[in-house]
């Protein structure tokens, strides 16, 4: 058992955390999601040249740096301190992830540009009946010669106004909520036959409604793997979620107990009060439980599936209702000037709120758990 | 980082597990499960036989008696002792003052205690608390004044665990009742053969005998008995209330709890079908499992940064309250899957005791230990103090 970080996981978050202190603070965030786009591109480019840190959880044959999931959890740990915008989830974690498992030569055509920041992607899963069921998929792939033709309606598809490519579930057989017939596709976001219905999320995003009509497609954007390989690429997703959720509630939670030291009340600072000191007591329990339960599941992404399913199921649940305590209680410890948009603290809290449900809710996750291990056929 | 244990880790393992499946007394099987009174003879069985392989203070520095075991070998010594449900040994010696006397004692303390605590030989209980200083330890008033090679030592103590067996104890007492409470507080080992000391017992709500009253007056303590400076016994208290919240955790044992429970609602019925299956009770179990595993990771990542030469800090706060909260959900929750079996009192089916239990075993204790186990969160400083503490030492409110 060992518990460190290499050299080079220090440096990565070393170069990352400076990078962003000097270019994401609360102000630059704001004027970024003020803007037409939602985003500034430039800051996506510097983190793939500048830094060359796109790389990170890529193979060294894929041209990356050898990582792989705790890479990954520290560079989400990392943006969630800042609560960047980034599309690092959806295309190096969700997009990369499922290349490298799939691999091929759409792996080896596409990686390199992920690296080279060239590609951003939207991961096009939900659908507006199927809540956290990934086999709950009634968008179809059929076969039409070498190719397929897509048709469906996915929803709330982060970062797809940005989208270079969209990684898309489809069903290519079986019924409305089999599990056989569930298929992978990694396709042109500009394919003839895509329209979006473009908004900005909560927490600060853009995301899409995306339409699919008669959508023609090669042959080859099949990601081979089924439903097997959509459950193991949005587990890996659901733990660097959890890694942002280590930022964004450590932040959470220094910026109550710096608020609790400066805000004065009847004579003091409110922090000299004893039912306050508990309370960020409890947040800065829950932060770490939070931080233990990620690297939990980090470490545990590569056993068997049941047994993967089950722990990933275990930290998310966990990590859903300690990011639900901490917001609400940095929320609840501001006071007034905490429901505002003035303070960084509530946009942090917007975040937070949205990781609560992002791949499944803790009594989805709970649920999840229970069926692989305390139900009768367990 | 990685969770695999190595080679050499597994060949530990195994030779822990054989060893434990070798030598654990026949007749201690069963009891630490099924909650029973552990006698002072239980605890010495075990113990002797650990001191025999020289396994007995795992965590003590080699010099000392210790075993040398990197922190993940202890990881593995306690899962293994809590799977093959090996009575927990009382931690007065072991795990309390045998450090504080190795860390602050004299060639000459360190040479007379370190060995029979190691050999079981001395049995120690703790004075520390006193009816008028609980959850404020630092205002306690059991004074030692000096009397030349001597102290002189009145006043009462209580909630001493076991102090019926002891042989010694280790008090905090007043020697300076001037200036700041914290610097008028000594170290003192006591020999708890010496005229003036009573023990009068204290029942708790199970029926246990388990704590006592310790009342002390004009008992003579010989100046060398004295650990440490003199005013200087917090540094100590505080020392070894730090090591007590690491151990504190409990997590093995707990991971045991909960699979005794699994086991008891596959069996116990609910109505038509296991109490596992019903939907409310097995959420509360997944919860468990949940909050025990983000516990269990807590603590290696304490363990982790032992490893680098960090000691236990006040984020041991942190282990000791959800591990605290955690027995006591375990036994909770046990109470609960006894059904209407919890309710009879029928202590004591010893040794030759013929009678058949009323229902089953493993219900028949679960009250008396769900009651006992309240104490958790209020002994080892109460939880709202660890909280107290993590606001003043991690937070710096």
């Amino acid at each position: 058992m060992d518990f460190n970080y290499t050299d080079t996981q220090d440096m990565l978050r070393d170069t990352l955390a400076r990078f962003l202190a000097d270019t994401y603070d609360f102000e630059t965030r704001k004027k970024m999601l003020a803007s037409d786009a939602g985003r500034d591109p430039g800051i996506w480019r510097a983190l793939a040249s500048e830094l060359g840190i796109l790389s990170a959880p890529f193979s060294e044959d894929q041209g990356g740096l050898g990582g792989g999931a705790i890479e990954n959890m520290i560079m989400m740990e990392e943006l969630g301190k800042v609560i960047a915008i980034e599309p690092y989830l959806q295309t190096v974690v969700i997009g990369g992830g499922a290349l490298k498992a799939a691999g091929g030569a759409l792996a080896n055509a596409v990686i390199p540009e992920i690296i080279g920041g060239n590609v951003v992607i939207g991961f096009a899963y939900a659908e507006p009946k199927g809540r956290y069921n990934l086999a709950n998929v009634t968008t179809t792939a059929k076969k039409d010669g070498a190719g397929y033709v897509l048709n469906g309606h996915k929803s709330v598809v982060y970062a797809a106004p940005w989208a270079t490519h969209l990684l898309v579930t489809a069903r290519t057989g079986g019924s409305q909520r089999e599990r056989a017939g569930v298929d992978l596709f990694l396709i042109d976001a500009t394919s003839a036959g895509i329209t979006r219905r473009d908004y900005p999320t909560v927490d600060g995003f853009r995301a899409s409604e995306v339409y699919f009509e008669n959508v023609a497609i090669p042959g080859d954007a099949l990601l081979a793997g089924g439903i097997d390989l959509i459950e193991q690429i949005v587990d890996e997703a659901t733990v660097a979620v959890c890694g942002e959720a280590c930022g964004v509630t450590r932040k959470l939670h220094e910026g109550t107990l710096d608020y609790s030291k400066q805000r004065q009340q009847f004579g003091q600072p409110i922090g000299r009060f004893q039912v306050l000191q508990h309370r960020m007591a409890d947040m800065f329990l829950e932060v770490e439980q939070i931080m233990s339960m990620t690297l939990m599941a980090t470490l545990k992404l590569d056993l068997p599936a049941a047994e993967r399913k089950a722990m990933v199921s275990l930290a998310k649940a966990k990590v859903s209702r300690s990011a639900k305590f901490v917001g609400q209680n940095a929320v609840q410890t501001h006071g007034g000037i905490g429901i505002t948009q003035e303070l960084a603290i509530g946009h942090y809290f917007k975040r937070a709120t949205m990781i609560e449900g992002q791949f499944g809710s803790a009594d989805w996750h709970l649920d999840r758990y229970e069926q692989l291990t305390l139900s009768d056929a367990a | 980082m990685n969770l695999e244990f190595s080679p050499e880790e597994i060949a530990f393992r195994d030779e822990v597990r054989t060893f434990i499946a070798e030598n654990y007394p026949v007749e201690l099987r069963g009891k630490q499960d099924e909650g029973d009174e552990l006698s002072k003879e239980d605890f010495l069985s075990w113990h002797k036989v650990l001191a025999k392989k020289g396994w007995v203070a795992p965590a003590w520095p080699v010099e000392y008696g210790g075993t040398g075991w990197t922190p993940t070998q202890r990881y593995i010594w306690s899962e293994e002792t809590a799977r093959a449900d090996c009575i927990r040994l009382m931690p007065f010696g072991l795990t309390m003052v045998g450090p504080v006397i190795y860390t602050f004692g004299t060639p000459e303390q360190k040479a007379k205690f370190l060995p029979r605590i190691l050999s079981g030989e001395d049995w120690w209980c703790q004075g520390y608390s006193e009816p008028g200083s609980g959850s404020d330890l630092a205002s306690l008033r059991t004074k030692a004044v000096r009397d030349g090679d001597h102290y002189v030592v009145n006043g009462q103590k209580t909630w001493t665990t076991m102090a019926q067996h002891a042989d010694w104890g280790f008090f905090l007492v007043r020697t300076n009742p001037e200036g700041k409470q914290q610097e008028g507080i000594s170290f003192l080992l006591v020999d708890m053969k010496t005229p003036g000391i009573e023990v009068r017992p204290i029942i708790t709500l199970g029926g246990e005998h388990e704590v006592n009253e310790v009342w002390l007056e004009d008992v003579r303590v010989p100046v060398e008995n004295r650990v440490y400076e003199e005013n200087k016994g917090w540094t100590c208290a505080k020392f070894l209330l730090a090591h007590e919240r690491s151990g504190i955790a409990g997590v093995a044992a707990s991971k045991r709890g909960v699979e005794r429970i699994k086991e008891i609602a596959k069996t116990e019925m609910d109505d038509d079908r296991p109490l596992l299956t019903n939907p409310f009770f097995r959420r509360k179990v997944a919860e468990l499992e949940m909050d025990l595993t983000a516990l269990e990771y807590t603590e290696l990542r304490t363990l982790a940064g032992e490893a680098q030469g960090k000691g236990p800090g006040p984020e041991s706060s942190l282990l000791k309250i959800k591990g605290s909260e955690i027995q006591q959900r375990i036994t909770e929750l046990t109470l609960e899957a006894a059904g209407h079996y919890g309710a009879p009192y029928f202590r004591g089916f010893g040794d030759g005791d013929n009678e058949h239990p009323i229902g089953p075993e493993y219900a028949n204790r679960s009250a008396p230990v769900y009651f006992n186990m309240r104490k958790t969160t209020i002994y080892g400083g109460s939880n709202e103090i660890q909280r107290n503490i993590i606001a003043k030492m991690v937070l710096g409110l």
